[in-house]
């Protein structure tokens, strides 16, 4: 790959690209040995396209992921600089040119895709042997320029030193003269720091990118200023699929300011001198859509009845997702079974910066520049230069930060990143191309309604014998991302995940989907298919326990009998909550995920307005045992905000469609939580010396049942549908 | 038909529709892009400035409004972003996105300008005008505690 590494002198040198292969991850390793150029300039030295140290000791460190508030941008780096060594202080942290094969992520398909809490946990192995193979090098060069040996140094942050003589080397100092090896050294597992040896990892290193945005200073795409900037906006078909058939555009092109009407195949574009003249413009356009489209017939609550009566319909199957032992014969020779149905509605991400992108097209049009917040570099540049008709080396791309995302920039088309490359094609202009909060819900890809269906049995000894889930809903996998959903052979991760009980104690389980398609525009949301999924599931669980007269923290303890870390955020949380004190007016309830590894136990505290039907969380306990803890406090920030995101879910936020229209247009009808809806969140990290896990969703699928069995305790009654509003509330309450 | 205002202590002319919401003329002629757009509605608040010392919502207000009048937005709210507050959100560490916080900061300087030792329930009322998805309401909360502490 020419140029790896771009704003750095080390974009200038000739590489030899040696392929080399470590922890999985292939890397074109860099320069055999100084070259005559770079001795000259005797600034830096590129040791692999990660890691380039320059003589003044600053160690510049490619972060590959994308950063929306998450904190990769500052953990990936932290991680190879644990092993390497180095001063942190003098890490300088640049986002490299998209490349898969070199930055994408081990743990997420190699793919250079921010999502799913995987960044930690995917680059984990990787990183920390590229900060060996690092430190490995420096070692090497010191010992010979000192003639002793590798065995006799060790390195503080930043030094190399040879304790015996009293001899420190700067990394720095060792870059002026260090010679790079063709191939990159073999680093052991044993060879690793033990956890005990962390400087940096469990430290709680100030996010790098932090203070940028407590000043204004932090870019993102909405920001970018180019000289010739026009501004764009889209009117876009109500309906996926539907096209201008015909259109009045008379009174958009008599707004001052308006440059051009641009027809596109799944809507409309105006280019204008301001953004207001451009979103006016668009509100002016007259547009006929066709109506061939699918999902104009869709309406959620007459798919809401269809997905319940095929959820429950045991005279047909659905697709396998999981089995474990046989299901179906142990619940028909069970003793009892228990059975619960739910159903979860539409939701959308409100990520705060509604989508944009700017895009530049070369004036022959053989080239564009792009500026986005993407979730998938590699994504955006592909889907640019398709859209631009230019081969992909032809897309300069600049990743910018995220004003959220929560899995609505990560789709495989890119949509809003190919609005501004239309524009600016049809112009030779740079086009800023912003989305209105409407059209942000208007347009939403959502978190799709699932019915679900679930069956448990227990034998006449007692014991927990099977587990039967079925779950209906449209195929969001297939939808983001056709080609993902292809090669994992039409999985649908995004829905599914969550059904299995890999931790729970049940011999038989059974996970199938109903897999519908009535057209309507889909995405993962924050949390995925564990939020539903794991509402139905703890739901029903705690429907059991309350049924066979067993504790809820007693039988999940009891489930988990052979996951001890299960065990411990479960006591955990209990203790935290004080579990088993009476309240007076407020119940608490308790909810167990275990999510890609990482595991949580929460317990909701609430009141339930009798009249209104308005439910009020007081308290929400949680307990996480995210493995190794790379940032802790940030993983209590995370814990803190997917608690607050699940909240809403929980209660408030629902998307409704009639004859395919999303019905719902800004914050007043679509309500996410404020700091008035907000219960005292306590969060309490278990660090374990496990591979670390992801932290970015995983308190948001603990939210809805914690709250649902908090109602149960405190009413006896039962909800079975998110979000939990008081029309809800007071029917289940009447029931 | 330029209409003159202060921004940031600084007295300034703009000529554009007067209609036009402050909130464009901040970002997009004045180039000053800490301040958001977020919902063009008065509902979120990341657009939130202050004129003449008041929180406002630069996205329902026009920029004849303003005429006369000193508005001050994120960039101006202290030398070097060193208001007590600034440093309280990275002593807290608040942002996560960060998308919403310049609003969030703005709101929290009216609140403290007028009542300098606000009780909890005060600062959940006053800050409730905003929205935050990542959810950071939590260190919004101890942020401005800290900064009313320590200021």
């Amino acid at each position: 790959m020419d140029g790896a590494i771009n704003n750095t002198v080390a974009a200038q040198i000739s590489r030899r690209g040696f392929m080399v292969g470590a922890a999985g991850l292939t890397f074109a390793f860099t320069t055999a040995g100084v070259p005559a150029a770079l001795a000259a300039r005797g600034k830096e030295v590129t040791i692999n396209p990660w890691v380039t140290i320059a003589t003044d000791g600053t160690v510049t460190i490619m972060s590959p992921a994308a950063e929306m508030g998450q904190g990769s941008m500052t953990s990936l780096p932290l991680i190879l600089s644990e092993e390497l060594d180095a001063d942190w202080s003098k890490v300088k942290i640049i986002a490299p040119v998209p490349s898969d094969a070199i930055y994408g992520n081990p743990g997420f398909g190699h793919i250079q895709y921010t999502a799913g809490s995987s960044a930690v946990t995917g680059y984990f192995n990787a990183l920390r042997t590229f900060g060996a193979q690092v430190r490995r090098v420096l070692l090497d060069n010191a010992a010979k320029h000192w003639k002793v040996q590798i065995a006799e140094l060790t390195t503080e942050p930043g030094i190399v030193v040879h304790a015996a003589s009293k001899r420190r080397l700067t990394y720095g100092q060792i870059a002026a003269f260090a010679i790079v090896p063709a191939t990159a050294p073999e680093i052991k597992p044993e060879d690793l720091k033990k956890t005990s040896e962390f400087r940096l990892i469990g430290k709680d290193v100030m996010r790098v990118e932090l203070p940028s945005k407590t000043n204004g200073t932090a870019q993102y795409s909405i920001d970018v200023e180019e000289r010739g900037l026009l501004y764009g906006a889209v009117l876009r078909a109500p309906v996926e699929g539907a096209a201008p058939e015909s259109v009045d555009d008379s009174a958009a092109r008599k707004i001052a300011g308006v440059v051009k009407i641009v027809p596109l195949s799944y809507g409309v574009g105006v280019i204008a001198k301001t953004p207001t003249a451009a979103f006016d413009a668009k509100n002016a356009l007259k547009v006929n859509w066709t109506r061939t489209a699918k999902g104009w017939s869709f309406d959620n609550d007459k798919a809401a009845a269809a997905y319940a009566a095929t959820v429950r319909d045991l005279s047909k199957d659905g697709i396998v997702w999981g089995k474990v032992g046989d299901a179906r014969t142990a619940l028909s020779q069970a003793a009892t079974v228990y059975t619960g149905e739910y159903l979860c509605d539409f939701a959308y991400h409100a990520q705060m910066e509604p989508l944009n992108s700017v895009a530049s097209v070369s004036p022959k049009g053989d080239a564009v520049e792009i500026w986005c917040g993407t979730q998938s570099q590699t994504m955006a540049v592909a889907a640019a230069a398709k859209a631009a008709g230019c081969a992909p080396d032809k897309v300069t791309f600049h990743g910018m930060f995220l004003g959220g995302a929560y899995g609505r920039r990560g789709h495989r088309d890119e949509e809003f990143v190919v609005d501004s490359i239309l524009l600016s094609k049809e112009i030779k202009q740079p086009v800023k191309v912003m989305w209105t909060r409407e059209d942000d819900v208007h347009n939403g890809r959502f978190r799709p309604m699932t019915a679900h269906f679930l069956r448990a049995a227990f034998d006449k000894d007692g014991k927990f014998t099977a587990w039967q889930h079925r779950v209906t809903c449209e195929l969001t996998t297939a939808y983001q991302d056709p080609l993902r959903f292809d090669k994992s052979g039409h999985r649908d991760f995004i829905d599914m995940l969550g059904t299995e009980l890999k931790t729970y104690d049940i011999p038989a389980q059974l996970t199938e989907q109903f897999p519908q398609d009535s057209g309507v525009r889909l995405s993962s949301l924050r949390g995925i298919g564990f939020t539903a999924n794991k509402f139905a599931t703890e739901a029903l669980i705690d429907e059991i326990a309350a049924q066979r007269k067993v504790d809820p923290v007693a039988f999940h303890l009891m489930l988990l009998k052979n996951t001890p870390r299960g065990q411990k955020v479960v006591e955990t949380v209990a203790r935290m909550s004080d579990w088993g004190r009476k309240r007076d007016g407020t119940a608490l309830g308790l909810s167990f995920i275990d999510y890609s590894g990482s595991l949580l136990a929460g317990v909701a505290e609430i009141s339930v307005d009798k009249g209104s039907g308005q439910i009020k969380v007081h308290n929400f306990w949680v307990a996480f045992d995210p493995g190794i803890a790379v940032q802790p406090d940030n993983i209590v920030a995370q814990t803190e905000g997917s608690v607050v995101y699940g909240l809403g879910v929980a209660l408030t936020e629902r998307i409704t469609f009639v004859d395919g229209v999303v019905q719902q247009s800004n914050f007043y009808d679509y309500r996410v939580p404020r700091m008035s809806d907000v219960p005292q969140i306590h969060v309490e990290v278990i660090p374990t010396d496990n591979h670390p896990t992801g932290a970015g969703q995983m308190g948001t699928p603990l939210v809805a049942p914690a709250i649902a069995n908090s109602f149960a305790a405190l009413t006896g009654k039962r909800l079975r549908q998110t979000p939990m509003t008081p029309d809800r509330v007071l029917a289940a309450l009447k029931a | 038909m330029a209409i003159a205002f202060k921004i940031n202590g600084k007295s300034i002319r703009v000529d554009e529709p007067r209609e036009t919401r402050l909130l464009w003329v901040i970002r997009e002629h004045l180039k000053l892009t800490g301040t958001k757009f977020g919902c063009g509605a008065g509902l979120c608040g990341a657009c939130m400035v202050h004129v003449d010392g008041e929180r406002t919502f630069s996205c329902q207000t026009e920029l004849s409004a303003v005429a006369g009048k000193s508005v001050t937005t994120i960039e101006g709210l202290a030398p070097h972003g060193q208001h007590p507050l600034q440093k309280a959100w990275v002593a807290e560490r608040v942002p996560q996105c960060g998308y919403c916080q310049s609003g969030q900061i703005m709101n929290a300087a009216a609140l403290l300008a007028k009542t300098p030792k606000p009780t909890r329930d005060q600062i959940v009322e006053h800050m409730s005008t905003n929205i935050c998805r990542c959810g950071t309401y939590p260190r919004i909360v101890r942020a401005i505690e800290r900064a009313a502490k320590e200021a």
